[in-house]
């Protein structure tokens, strides 16, 4: 495959960061600024008695709360239950909402057919399927790992569909003129254009499946950070509640930023500079 | 080399791009088409090209009817169209990833050198100028051997003296290998610096109006009594005179 020469060698990536590196250092440490100044004057505030801090618990306490349950295994235990029903959800997500998508984008005829059903489904909140899904799934991962699909699904779909039907049609002709055809076309062609629209896709997906796991893990679970926030709402613990968001929040990026290195290699050519000749 | 025998297209809607278009190229001839936009001389190459079908008649290449894309055919578009997702050398590669890949780097380093974009080979084609992406798009065609090669409006978006340069290095090119050239152009100094004969086309249906014979030897000297003579009689066939005297 001739992708396989996009991975071959990375010197050429620099380009756009050659100019300020520094300055640009200097100034995503200014993006620090704002939520670490907060903390340390919320955590100044508490102990000296300023402020009570009982439901809104200063950094020191959540991080208290954060080792307790790293020690005591329950971290792992529930963000492990938690990815699993994102990453189960998501990889059934993707795959029906890019087979639905690529048919579509492939066929007029699919695309009538499908496109006004989809572009239905797409006006319910996904979170209203919940009940239903219950009743047809049972309470247990089932129900929320297919509430999970749909809300990675439809966006999937879209994304997918909308990268196919923007792929220029004449760098296609140019391919023609060449014979490509079919397969080749599709491998040589398409697939390379649609791939930037198209991790674009995967990661608006990949956000809803981390907003519809909190959905589907508030319905009703016995493990997820969802049930820790639940948990922590029931015996009042504000301090877990924050935990688990911030465990929300590192996972979440984690798993996009993932997803954005794996498809790096692929999306070079889109770095680059332009005209760095002069 | 290329015959079109009795060519005509008519689209769906009812108009009549091109009537009756007969015309024969010889090997390694450059032929220019002019004509007012249309007049249906992009359709002509495009059903060159096997990209569009003729309604009526037909194009050989050697004998062989065109229906599709021919292997003996090459065609070079208005905008470069280069894979914005290859380097320069994997866009000039791609015609003939069939062949080994020594075989494959060393055309494809030869096919750069010829115009001049040697050191480019590793750069995306977003870092080009307009130039050297359509000098590039020529050596992604070239590269295949056609032995015609189809140029639709090549130049027309660069400036004059880009598009000066890249006349030159198309008879350079041509010279290299010799393939038989038909170019559409509006530019009627750019179908006299080049061509060997030069197609007068009028529109409403599209129709040769005229052929002219260009015999100055190359390169041609822009400024000499019989180029403006040719620019003269291209000018008058097309009805242009008054127009172009203002």
């Amino acid at each position: 495959m001739s992708d396989a020469r996009l991975l071959a060698g990375s010197d050429t990536i620099e380009a756009p960061a050659r100019r300020p590196r520094a300055g640009k250092l200097r100034l995503s440490l200014l993006g620090v600024l704002l939520p670490v100044g907060a903390a340390i004057l919320w955590e100044t505030a508490v102990r000296s008695g300023l402020a009570q801090g009982r439901l809104a618990p200063p950094p020191s306490r959540i991080a208290a709360t954060l080792s307790e349950l790293a020690a005591n295994g329950d971290l792992w235990l529930h963000a492990r239950a938690t990815l699993a029903r994102v990453a189960a959800g998501f990889a059934l997500g993707v795959l029906a909402g890019t087979l639905l998508g690529a048919l579509s984008g492939a066929s007029r005829v699919a695309r009538a057919l499908l496109d006004p059903t989809l572009q239905g489904l797409r006006a319910i909140p996904s979170i209203a399927w919940a009940p239903l899904f219950i009743l047809w799934l049972g309470i247990f991962e089932t129900s929320k790992i297919a509430l999970i699909a749909i809300g990675v699904a439809l966006p999937i779909y879209l994304g997918t569909l909308g990268a196919i039907l923007a792929v220029d049609r004449k760098i296609i002709e140019v391919g023609h003129s060449f014979r490509l055809g079919g397969f080749a076309l599709a491998r040589r062609i398409l697939l390379p254009a649609v791939l930037p629209h198209y991790v674009t896709a995967l990661r608006a997906g990949l956000g809803l499946g981390w907003m519809f796991v909190v959905a589907a893990e508030f319905m009703g679970a016995s493990e997820g950070l969802g049930y820790l926030l639940v948990d922590a709402q029931q015996l009042g613990k504000p301090a877990q509640m924050i935990a688990a968001i911030l465990i929300f929040a590192v996972l979440g990026k984690a798993t996009d930023a993932l997803l954005v290195a794996g498809a790096a290699p692929f999306l070079r050519w889109q770095d680059t500079a332009a005209n760095t000749q002069g | 080399m290329l015959s079109f025998e009795h060519v005509a297209k008519t689209y769906p809607a009812g108009a009549q791009a091109l009537d009756d278009i007969c015309l024969g190229v010889e090997e390694a001839e450059i032929v220019a088409v002019i004509g007012a936009s249309g007049c249906g001389k992009s359709t002509l190459l495009r059903i060159a090209a096997g990209l569009d079908r003729a309604s009526a008649g037909r194009i050989r290449v050697d004998g062989d009817e065109i229906a599709a894309p021919h292997p003996a055919v090459g065609i070079v578009f208005q905008e470069p169209r280069l894979f914005a997702w290859l380097t320069v050398a994997q866009n000039v590669g791609f015609a003939i990833a069939h062949l080994s890949r020594g075989a494959r780097e060393a055309r494809v380093a030869s096919a750069l050198e010829s115009v001049g974009l040697a050191s480019h080979a590793d750069r995306w084609p977003r870092q080009l100028s307009g130039g050297q992406a359509q000098r590039v798009a020529l050596a992604r065609s070239l590269v295949a051997r056609p032995r015609a090669l189809l140029l639709d409006e090549p130049f027309s978006a660069l400036d004059a003296f880009t598009r000066a340069d890249l006349q030159d290095q198309l008879l350079a090119l041509w010279a290299a290998a010799r393939p038989t050239l038909l170019l559409v152009t509006h530019d009627i100094e750019e179908a006299i610096v080049l061509a060997d004969r030069i197609v007068v086309m009028r529109p409403h249906p599209g129709r040769i109006a005229a052929i002219l014979k260009v015999d100055a030897a190359r390169p041609r000297d822009r400024l000499s009594p019989e180029f403006e003579a040719l620019k003269r009689e291209a000018l008058r066939v097309l009805g242009l005179g008054r127009r172009a005297a203002a």
